[in-house]
């Protein structure tokens, strides 16, 4: 999918949980979300694109890509 | 006219405990205080003669009819405004009330028409029956003098009383020759609808009922609702249909298939012919009233456009084929499994929409879940109350609307933010203000003037005129004073809320940023205004907030249904009657559609996908191992189809080629797609890419049930055979079963039993019970065996209530130089969303084209004149439309309704979307206005592509008409 749509979408994400005072509690935030309402596809990309310098990705969306648990790719 | 099967008790329902026990015509009686003698008689059987009383109006005492006897008083009372006392002895049969009525009679019938056998109302003309019930056998004063009926007097001269038919509006006549000046029409104006439209105009003989100004209806600010047509006893005011047809011979409750109010209505029929809708007094959700589109605009479902037979091509610019329903299963089956086999299990969805049944939808996500295995599966909610799911989840525990709609009955301060009910929810709209008119106070935020700021009888105590984009600075604003000037109810948080995360709320918003001072410059709201509204919610008394996509549709919709959520619990308004947060659902279905597990992540009843428990429960009764990971949103969808992953769609009653945003990518998304398939009325804009189209069935034509805003579960009733042959449940079904996977339902009953047994909010939900009941409200289950109206009463569905922070975040849709307004986007009464039911209907008379209304001063600026052409330009496209001056817009904020395609509102929107959901921001795009003398690139190749998509369809029914090749 287009790469850039899914930096601004993890980022509008981030940017929410960026009031959060606890930071590893806004970290959570962002993994959790991601996990609870991505599809595997996007976060599979969003995290080789991190992992590949993740250019765009603001700090919080950063460390809640970093910590997701991508499932197995599902079988056809 | 009334309901050929409704009985009328002629004054309104006491709703006082104490009763009054009492003797009429020496039945005993026992009623509640305040009941009048006529509702009295008429609960023992006993039917009062009358004229100008029907118990959806109070009573007026004007027709000197319903007189009666009561022991030890003088006189002779009317009966529908004297109220029962205890021990009270009445008489209302006595040879001096016949002489009194049969007197009055006379003189109605002597300024009557006698055309009874021509006239539409014969067979249940109120005048008519009273005239027999009081046996008038002769009229003395004879039919020469002075009338109102005749349009010549015997010299042959013209005859000054009379007034010619009125027949402007599309639906009803007014004739005027008939009227007897009961006022009831007018009652139902003022006190019903609330538009104070009809008068009584003149004195004496002369009175007479008069539209505005003695405009045409059609003229005046008559909204169309029907409420007089529906009160008036005798033909004056008579739908047009009911002219045309004739009287129904029999009656069928079902529910309205436009907004979420979900107005329950009689269906009147002479066969399957329906000759007039109804709405049903008992309805639970609208009590009798209706509005235009509910009871007039129904004409689309037997519209000459609607598509009867499957078809199927290769290419969208091929011909459309007609064929068979079992080789269009067979083709989309086939279709769907090689995309499967070479691309991936992922490689087709399905989207289900908010006008479907709660039955159909579950059934498309069962279809997509265990035939297509994979959880691509969404639903047009995704574009208008995601946030609300799960904001509400987030705070309260669950993603419904707290209350039932009487519930603001209690309210004392209506807080209005981001809806416009009397457009877009009109009869809830009219109930408000009912209320509002009573007494109840009321704040708006909006950055549009809207009709409820200032109506007949109603003026906001607070209009807080926001900047499109600025909800969630507001909503802090308000918490802001609410937690520094101490206006916090404690008790109700630290007995019912999470002390924890209401402490972090409370130090996040006390802060000076927040303060309404702070804000100002953003939002665009005075300060003082900000601290006024604040107080008055917090302190008036029950206050509760109303809500609509004006919150949810922006980039921080969801921080905005969380910050509603934590002023309600901030303030203890919540868990009790004439309180709490209340989204105004734009569709019928857009609660029940979410409910039915059509989000990709969720399951029925709001269980995500990855609760092992939940699955589990799932695979045993649907014999399949599901997944357990999300699938794809709509505009996932779009983004996998235009890279190559995505290639199948099965879209039952969703034009999302119309209705979603960036339209632009969105076709070229759906043009990416090998099989698109779709399931609809119509060939509307997103079928114009379709490879496979399903005639569908209209509401009237199949059973199921519609959920509303209030969480009501009421039954849809098919009045008519499907004109394509299958209810829309059963098409989802011999799809599944052509794709190999087993469904065998014979009733849409059995769908919603299999839901019950599968989720715990419904567990007792059935046809019966909705039957037994009228309506339900969810929960149903062994705990509230007869539903719900009022959620979290003792403690919140989550346990404790949750505040959630709310940090404004500016949307990044900014203006600038190039871009310097802002467009925001809404409807109109007469016509609903995509305005494929309602733009093939006579509604058009009201609204035929989207205009872009503007405030004087840019129109101005821009040397635009009322009515010019005006291009819109934002960074996603360009359209063209007309322009309307207003002044209720505010400078530098434009606004169009978005009913006609070729409008291309949704050329102009961006792929902003909220954070949580990815609801798109409809209400903010920033934009620049022109004068123009020519339509957008756009709209010329919108039009050469529908008009080859409309001969492509036309090349196939005219094949078909000739038979097979």
């Amino acid at each position: 999918m287009n790469i850039e749509r899914l930096v601004t979408m993890a980022n509008d994400i981030a940017t929410y949980f960026t009031v959060e005072p606890d930071h590893a509690v806004a970290v959570e935030g962002v993994r959790d979300h991601l996990t609870k309402f991505w599809d595997p596809v996007m976060r599979r990309q969003l995290k080789a694109y991190l992992e590949q310098g993740g250019e765009g990705l603001v700090p919080l969306a950063r460390e809640g890509v970093e910590k997701l648990i991508l499932p197995p790719i599902a079988g056809n | 006219m009334l309901s050929i099967v409704e009985i009328d008790y002629g004054t309104p329902k006491a709703t006082s405990k104490t009763t009054v026990e009492l003797q009429v015509d020496g039945k005993t009686v026992r009623v509640p205080q305040g009941t009048s003698v006529m509702r009295a008689a008429a609960q023992a059987g006993i039917n009062i003669p009358r004229l100008c009383a029907s118990e959806m109006l109070d009573a007026f005492g004007s027709c000197r009819l319903c007189l009666v006897e009561i022991e030890g008083r003088k006189g002779y009372p009317a009966s529908c405004t004297t109220p029962v006392s205890e021990g009270m002895t009445v008489s209302t049969q006595t040879p001096r009330l016949a002489d009194l009525r049969r007197g009055v009679m006379e003189l109605y019938i002597s300024d009557h028409p006698l055309d009874c056998l021509t006239c539409p109302a014969n067979g249940h003309c109120e005048l008519q029956d009273m005239a027999g019930v009081v046996g008038l056998r002769e009229v003395r004063y004879g039919y020469e003098g002075a009338n109102h009926v005749y349009a010549k007097t015997p010299a042959g001269e013209a005859n000054p009383r009379f007034v010619a038919k009125d027949e402007s509006n599309p639906y009803f006549t007014f004739d005027p020759s008939k009227c007897i000046a009961c006022s009831r029409c007018v009652r139902a104006c003022d006190e019903v609808q609330g538009t104070f439209a009809l008068t009584i105009q003149g004195r004496g003989f002369d009175s007479k009922v008069a539209a505005s100004q003695d405009n045409r209806f059609l003229d005046s600010e008559c909204v169309s609702c029907g409420a007089c047509v529906q009160a008036c006893p005798t033909a004056t005011l008579s739908e047009k249909s009911l002219i045309d047809k004739g009287q129904a011979e029999h009656s069928v409750v079902t529910t309205c298939a436009y907004c979420g109010v979900g107005c329950s209505f009689r269906a009147e029929m002479k066969g399957e012919d329906i000759v007039r809708m109804v709405p049903n007094k008992d309805g639970q959700a609208n009590h009798g009233h209706s509005c235009v589109k509910g009871r007039f605009a129904i004409g689309y479902a037997s519209h000459p456009e609607r598509i009867t037979t499957p078809m199927i091509r290769a290419k969208i610019s091929d011909p459309w084929k007609v064929v068979g329903w079992d080789e269009a299963f067979a083709h989309v089956a086939s279709e769907f499994k090689r995309l499967q086999a070479a691309y991936g299990r992922q490689a087709v969805g399905g989207i289900t929409s908010s006008r479907c049944t709660n039955e159909e939808t579950y059934l498309v996500q069962k279809l997509v879940r265990a035939g297509f295995g994979n959880n691509n599966v969404d639903t047009c909610a995704r574009v208008c109350h995601s946030p609300t799911g799960y904001g509400l989840k987030s705070t309260l525990g669950e993603s419904a609307g707290t209350q039932d709609f009487d519930s603001i009955e209690q309210t004392d301060v209506v807080l209005v933010i981001g809806a416009n009910p009397t457009d877009a929810h009109p009869v809830f709209g009219s109930q408000m203000k009912q209320r509002l008119r009573a007494g109840a106070r009321l704040i708006v935020i909006d950055p549009r003037r809207i009709d409820l700021v200032r109506s007949p009888h109603i003026q906001a105590d607070y209009h807080l005129k926001l900047k499109p984009g600025t909800n969630v600075a507001v909503l802090d604003a308000l918490a802001h004073v609410i937690v520094t000037e101490g206006l916090v109810d404690e008790a109700f948080v630290s007995a019912r809320c999470e002390p924890e995360a209401f402490a972090k709320w409370r130090a996040f918003v006390a802060q000076d940023k927040y303060s309404p001072e702070a804000m100002e410059a953003e939002t665009g709201v005075p300060a003082d205004l900000v601290r006024g509204a604040a107080r008055l919610y917090a302190t008036g008394g029950n206050a509760a907030i109303y809500y609509g996509l004006g919150v949810t549709e922006h980039a921080q919709g969801s921080t905005a249904v969380m910050g509603i959520a934590n002023l309600a619990m901030a303030t203890g308004n919540i868990g009790r009657e004439g309180v709490g947060v209340n989204p105004m659902r734009g569709q019928n279905n857009v609660q029940g559609s979410c409910d039915m597990g059509s989000f990709p992540h969720e399951f029925p009843g709001y269980r995500h996908v990855s609760d092992v428990a939940t699955r589990a429960l799932f695979e045993k009764a649907w014999g399949v191992p599901l997944l357990g990971e999300p699938g794809l949103r709509i505009p996932n969808m779009f983004e996998a189809a235009l890279d190559g992953s995505f290639r199948g769609l099965y879209i039952e009653g969703e034009d999302i080629a119309q209705s979603d945003p960036d339209t632009q990518h969105v076709t070229a998304a759906l043009s990416a797609m090998e099989c698109i398939v779709v399931q609809d009325l119509f060939l509307n804009e997103t079928a114009k890419y379709a490879h496979v189209f399903l005639p569908g069935s209209s509401f009237l034509e199949k059973d199921g049930t519609f959920t509303n805003a209030e969480r009501r579960v009421s039954r849809v009733r098919k009045v008519m055979a499907p004109k394509a042959g299958y209810a829309d449940w059963e098409i989802t079904q011999k799809l599944a079963q052509a794709m190999g996977y087993p469904m065998h339902y014979s009733d849409a009953s059995e769908i919603l039993d299999e839901i019950a047994r599968l989720t715990p909010t419904f567990h007792g939900m059935s046809f019966d019970k909705i039957d037994q009941l009228g309506s339900v409200q969810w929960p149903c289950n062994e705990e509230h065996p007869n539903g719900t109206p009022v959620m979290h009463v003792d403690e919140f569905v989550r346990g404790k209530g949750r505040f959630m922070l709310t940090e404004y975040v500016p949307t990044s849709e900014k203006v600038n130089a190039e871009h310097p307004l802002i467009l925001t986007t809404g409807r109109i009464l007469s016509q609903y969303n995509v305005g494929a039911q309602t733009r093939r209907t006579a509604n058009v008379m009201w609204h035929d084209e989207d205009r872009l209304e503007i405030h004087p001063h840019d129109a101005e600026e821009r040397g635009i004149n009322e009515n010019d052409w005006v291009g819109i330009r934002s960074r996603s496209g360009d359209t063209v439309l007309r322009a309307m001056i207003s002044e209720r817009m505010q400078p530098g904020v434009v606004y169009t309704t978005f009913h006609f395609p070729g409008s291309g509102a949704n050329v102009i929107t961006t792929e902003n979307s909220d954070w949580a959901t990815n609801c798109p921001e409809y209400k903010v795009t920033a934009v620049q206005v022109t004068r123009v003398n020519q339509p957008s690139d756009w709209q010329k190749r919108f039009h050469a592509f529908s008009d080859q998509q409309q001969d492509l369809l036309e090349q196939a029914q005219s094949a078909d008409t000739l038979g097979p090749a």
